[in-house]
């Protein structure tokens, strides 16, 4: 087990910064079970980001909204969120660089050069690709340009953000400037960087932490799915995770926003949520930290499916999501279920006919088996 | 063969043939019915009594009365007592129809019949069920059953079974084992379903001893369903009585029944809930005539003299087939509380469709000896 007494400048750093070292013990613990590791695995992953060796990180925004910095600016443990911007060496993010123009752009491509192979480049935004990427510069350099070099010389790729996964918004009809997802870039390129998509509209900061923190434990990327995604976010339907799921089973709807069913939380696949569709795990991890319901579905919003390819920002918002597996039964089982039927006239009067029948039958047959025996007897 | 079979032939379209056809066809009208509009349509059923007759009647009782074959060829293969083998045919038709119509009407009971061979596919099975052992058990059974009466087809159409009939001679004794042990597996697992059902089952009838009284009397049953069987065939279709053989099959029936009433009744006592039978309510009364059912059968067969007497057996085997049957039901509906509020009666159509399976097991009977070399042949009186 390691010891923040053995990494004496973090240590001090941490402490400093109000955080003891038991909360960091349950925040490294906290990371373990949202990946889905035993908790065990805390130990490792402390120990992991206590390391003063750790790869550094180069963020580059590009066709979006800004909206995944933010979303990881405001997780609820702002210290805990500095903590690990600091310790996963953060060395360009334009948003955050404290230095700016010629000064932040010599400090990029020196870090690239120095941790050539070693860095973990993290994408925002699509890449516009249309007219030679004209759409799009950083520095006099087109954001085409600039992932193709970066990605080339990264360890890995971490595509966050829908924009950066599929194209997101910018790549909504006619989509103008041609924004392609990071993927499609390296791909049409023949890049064979490792990609891990983070798509959702911002992403939970705690699935991209995670997912960073996984890769400085275990030196390797974590289970994805066939479309990028880490599995232990998105391996899941939102649909089987919701907590209004018991409605759909029940056949209870909101129909408009506002009615009564909307009002009463009744669930919102009619007016077009995606859930059903999308995997992710919202429904499970929330946003913000600040407990139930604050996540859209738990706020009355349909959910829009930005983690699933061709659904967010393709599918028209209130159109009914496809349903993978289960599909809300026609007819509904009635609240009092009848207790049964006691006798009827025709029942009674078959089982007396029956029984009379069968007593009848029996000394019939009495009769005749005495009279053959007789019969047999006289015989001999 | 110590003997031979023979089939006794005459004709089919006889009157009870034809009455029997017309509620078996008066049967599968109400069947229609039942597929078209479901099992509300033709049953009293509901959710706190998910099993009528179709399962107590047809399954539970049903496959008691025709485990003539299972009975039969205990005494015959593994007692080898060899004098019996007349009545292994016979025996062997009646769990055939039985069974095979256990298995159908089972086909009508669930409710999502077009799943009935999930219990088969081994990713829907759940070991620890008894209702899968039951499923599988009786499937596997059926299929054995068919195997063990193909010699039959085989001597009527020789030809055309010439290919089979060498190899399975061969294996054959593989499945008369199968069918001695599978009876053994499921008869007592009928039995373990109810225990299941807890404190739903009134405390007359629930006990851990379920299945090996459930065991018990289906082979006392089967003695009895054999005794009847074989003196209503020498009325009906006129031959001779085979009534030594029949009174010494009765002591096997009666030791058996000695074995369960000490079962049946010291288990009460030990439970202490024996006074519940005379506290005056039904189920007290159901229990009371159910034990003095299988009572009565020593005081019919107690001499020798008695137990020759074609209508001391035939009262003897009645009794004791009531006295299963009742049991039978007893322990599946009358028994069976599943709180208050709930009842439940069969319906016309659902005791109509019940009917139309025994005619058809009726109707295949007479058919069956009639054509195919099942009853021994007929040996000068």
């Amino acid at each position: 087990m390691s010891d923040l007494k053995d990494y004496p400048d973090i240590a001090d750093g941490i402490e400093k910064k109000g955080i003891s070292r038991r909360d960091f013990m349950k925040f490294c613990t906290g990371v373990a079970v949202t990946l889905g590791l035993p908790f065990g695995m805390g130990t490792q992953i402390a120990e992991a980001v206590l390391n003063p060796k750790r790869p550094p990180v180069i963020w580059l925004a590009a066709q979006a909204c800004t909206g995944c910095t933010e979303a990881l600016l405001r997780s609820n443990h702002p210290t805990l969120e500095h903590l690990i911007l600091d310790l996963i060496s953060l060395e360009y993010h334009e948003t955050l660089n404290a230095g700016s123009g010629k000064q932040a752009e010599d400090w990029l491509r020196k870090t690239i050069k120095e941790n050539k192979g070693k860095y973990i480049l993290v994408v925002d935004g699509s890449i516009p690709v249309k007219d030679g990427g004209i759409y799009g510069k950083i520095g006099g350099k087109t954001m085409l340009s600039l992932c193709e070099d970066m990605s080339s010389q990264a360890a890995a790729v971490i595509a966050i953000g829908s924009c950066a996964s599929w194209g997101g918004m910018p790549s909504a009809d006619p989509n103008p400037t041609g924004a392609t997802p990071v993927y499609q870039v390296l791909q049409n390129k023949g890049i064979k960087t490792p990609v891990i998509n983070i798509p959702t509209c911002p992403p939970n900061p705690y699935n991209f932490l995670s997912t960073v923190l996984y890769y400085l434990t275990f030196k390797k990327l974590p289970e994805l799915d066939d479309k990028l995604r880490p599995k232990f976010a998105f391996s899941r339907l939102i649909h089987d995770n919701c907590e209004r799921r018991p409605h759909f089973d029940a056949g209870r709807f909101a129909v408009q926003f506002g009615d009564e069913g909307h009002r009463k939380g009744y669930c919102l696949y009619k007016l077009g949520c995606k859930g059903p569709e999308t995997h992710n795990n919202c429904p499970t991890l929330l946003f913000n930290d600040v407990g139930s319901g604050a996540w859209p579905v738990g706020t009355g919003h349909p959910c829009f499916g930005c983690s699933e390819k061709g659904v967010g920002f393709t599918v028209p918002l209130h159109t009914p999501a496809k349903l993978k597996d289960i599909t809300p039964p026609v007819n509904f089982p009635g609240i009092a279920e009848k207790r049964g039927k006691g006798v009827t006239v025709a029942a009674a009067a078959v089982v007396a006919g029956l029984a009379g029948a069968a007593i009848g039958a029996g000394v019939a047959t009495s009769k005749k088996l005495d009279k053959k025996k007789t019969g047999s007897e006289s015989k001999e | 063969m110590i003997d031979e079979s023979k089939p006794i032939g005459g004709k089919i379209l006889t009157k009870p043939f034809m009455f029997f056809s017309a509620i078996a066809a008066i049967a599968a009208i109400l069947l229609i019915k039942r597929f078209i509009f479901g099992i509300g349509a033709v049953t009293n059923l509901s959710d706190g009594y998910p099993w009528g007759i179709w399962i107590a009647y047809d399954v539970v009782v049903g496959t008691g009365l025709t485990c003539g074959g299972y009975a039969i060829s205990l005494i015959v293969y593994v007692l080898n007592k060899g004098e019996y083998h007349p009545l292994i045919r016979p025996a062997v038709m009646a769990s055939l129809f039985g069974y095979t119509l256990a298995g159908v009407s089972i086909f009508f009971d669930v409710g999502r019949y077009w799943q009935a061979y999930n219990p088969v596919l081994p990713k829907y099975a759940q070991v620890n069920s008894v209702m899968l052992e039951v499923a599988l058990c009786v499937m596997a059974y059926i299929a054995v059953l068919w195997i063990e009466f193909t010699p039959v087809f085989a001597e009527k159409w020789t030809d055309k079974f010439r290919i089979v009939s060498r190899p399975l001679n061969k294996v054959l004794f593989v499945f008369i084992a199968l069918g001695v042990l599978l009876p053994t597996m499921h008869q007592s697992s009928l039995g373990t379903l109810m225990v299941i059902a807890g404190k739903k089952l009134s405390p007359l009838w629930q006990t851990a001893y379920i299945p090996l009284l459930f065991l018990i009397s289906a082979i006392t049953m089967a003695y009895a369903v054999v005794i009847f069987e074989s003196l209503i065939s020498a009325i009906a279709l006129k031959r001779e009585m085979e009534t030594p053989m029949l009174s010494k099959l009765s002591l096997y029936m009666v030791g058996l029944t000695v074995v369960y009433l000490i079962v049946r009744l010291g288990d009460i006592l030990l439970r202490g809930k024996l006074l519940l039978a005379f506290n005056g309510d039904f189920k007290g009364f159901m229990f009371i005539v159910e034990n003095l059912l299988f009572i009565l059968p020593f005081f019919l067969l107690s001499s020798p003299s008695k137990r020759n007497n074609p209508k001391m057996l035939f009262y003897a085997a009645i009794s004791m087939l009531l006295a299963g049957g009742l049991y039978r039901f007893d322990t599946f509906l009358i028994g069976f509380d599943p709180g208050p509020g709930w009842q439940y009666f069969p319906a016309f159509s659902e005791i109509m469709i019940t009917l139309g399976l025994i005619s058809i097991e009726i109707v295949g009977y007479m058919i069956f000896v009639k054509k195919l070399p099942v009853l021994p042949a007929v040996r000068p009186a």
